[in-house]
């Protein structure tokens, strides 16, 4: 039985679909059975990332209403073979999800793979919630910013309680991925820290990644960027984080963590 | 360090880490309350449903309040004469009255 994970954030544009992207190219690469699967439908994005765009032919919807067969939705990867796409529909409004669907899609689903790797959209309306719904865990993805923590701090408040495992009142395991994390700054205090963000959400820390030119370069191209650049930084966080995801304990780098200036010219004193 | 800080702009991070603090600590109750309605909801009506058949739409729970001061609202439309109590009558089949 696959693990069903749910990378959602409140905030749009804080690097959800990138992380899904990586990670699940991660855990493929690593030998997984992994499909990533697209909940935005009408803004699908996914499919871009992953440079599938021109692959799509049936999409989750046609699936969860039946017109098509799952495995003809889903679209394996021509990079890493044991990675599948499960696009959105981009003509459909969010609407055209139904519960019963997308439960029946879910279950087919866990049955086939090792990892589900839901991609929720922005917002915590219905396709926000459908795509939590199901969740066995949760990556809430937030950039180190006062908009990007509060919404955050909202979906953790929705994670337990109104996805399945809250309802049965078990307890959703939560991770904290933060995205575009820039050391220099949060040193120099115009950025919040990673202490800052965990103090306030109190979730265990997936991983750190960090602002870098590589994430850009990468969706330019379609590929996920710890297949594109495996060995930037970016890259080696979501490897770290994929590795404690699969239960590993990896020590926590700080990815760019420099010794400020002064401390540099001043030694301990200045620190 | 303190004579060359007017070099540098001022770090607005903990100014940011303080505000999120109290923000959230505001918004978390405002949400628990929520929970919290719907719980106070649910218990009442299933206390109201063994004496008295009601229709369950017509329920409103509402908890408000000014200042230090909390108030529960409950308002139960109830039926012109009042059914007997549930238990006297046959089991029902479903929810429906």
């Amino acid at each position: 039985m696959g693990r069903v994970v749910v990378v959602t954030s409140g905030k749009g544009g804080v690097g959800k679909t990138t992380s899904t992207a990586a990670i699940g190219a991660a855990l493929a690469k690593g030998g997984q059975y992994v499909c990533v699967v697209d909940f935005d439908v009408g803004l699908r994005n996914l499919d871009l990332i992953l440079g599938a765009e021109r692959r799509v032919v049936y999409d989750f919807i046609n699936v969860a209403n039946g017109e098509a067969k799952l495995s003809q939705a889903l679209i394996r990867d021509r990079r890493v073979e044991t990675l599948y796409l499960l696009a959105a529909s981009q003509t459909r409004d969010k609407d055209a999800l139904s519960e019963e669907g997308v439960a029946r899609v879910i279950g087919e689903l866990r049955e086939m793979f090792d990892w589900i790797i839901c991609d929720s959209p922005a917002g915590i309306e219905r396709g926000a919630t459908l795509a939590m719904r199901h969740a066995d865990q949760a990556i809430v993805v937030t950039n180190p910013e006062v908009s990007s923590v509060r919404d955050s701090d909202r979906i953790i408040g929705l994670l337990d309680s109104k996805t399945l495992m809250a309802e049965r009142g078990e307890r959703m395991e939560k991770h904290l991925l933060l995205t575009r994390y820039d050391a220099g700054r949060a040193a120099r205090g115009e950025m919040l820290g990673v202490d800052d963000v965990l103090d306030i959400l109190s979730i265990p820390l997936l991983g750190i990644i960090p602002e870098s030119d590589e994430v850009l370069r990468a969706s330019n191209l379609g590929a996920p960027v710890t297949l594109n650049e495996a060995v930037s930084a970016p890259a080696r966080a979501y490897l770290d984080a994929c590795r404690r995801l699969m239960g590993e304990s990896v020590p926590m780098v700080i990815p760019g963590q420099k010794k400020p200036f002064f401390s540099r010219l001043f030694g301990r004193r200045a620190a | 360090m303190k004579l060359l800080s007017f070099l540098r702009p001022k770090s607005t991070a903990p100014v940011a880490r303080e505000r999120l603090q109290i923000l959230l600590a505001h918004e978390r109750l405002a949400m628990g309350q929520t929970d919290l309605v719907a719980i106070l909801r649910q218990e009442i009506l299933a206390t109201i449903a063994r004496h008295v058949e009601f229709d369950p739409e017509r329920v409103k729970v509402q908890l408000g309040g000014a200042g230090s001061m909390s108030t529960l609202e409950i308002d139960i439309e109830l039926p012109a004469t009042p059914m007997p109590p549930a238990d006297r009558l046959p089991p029902r089949r479903s929810n429906a009255a």
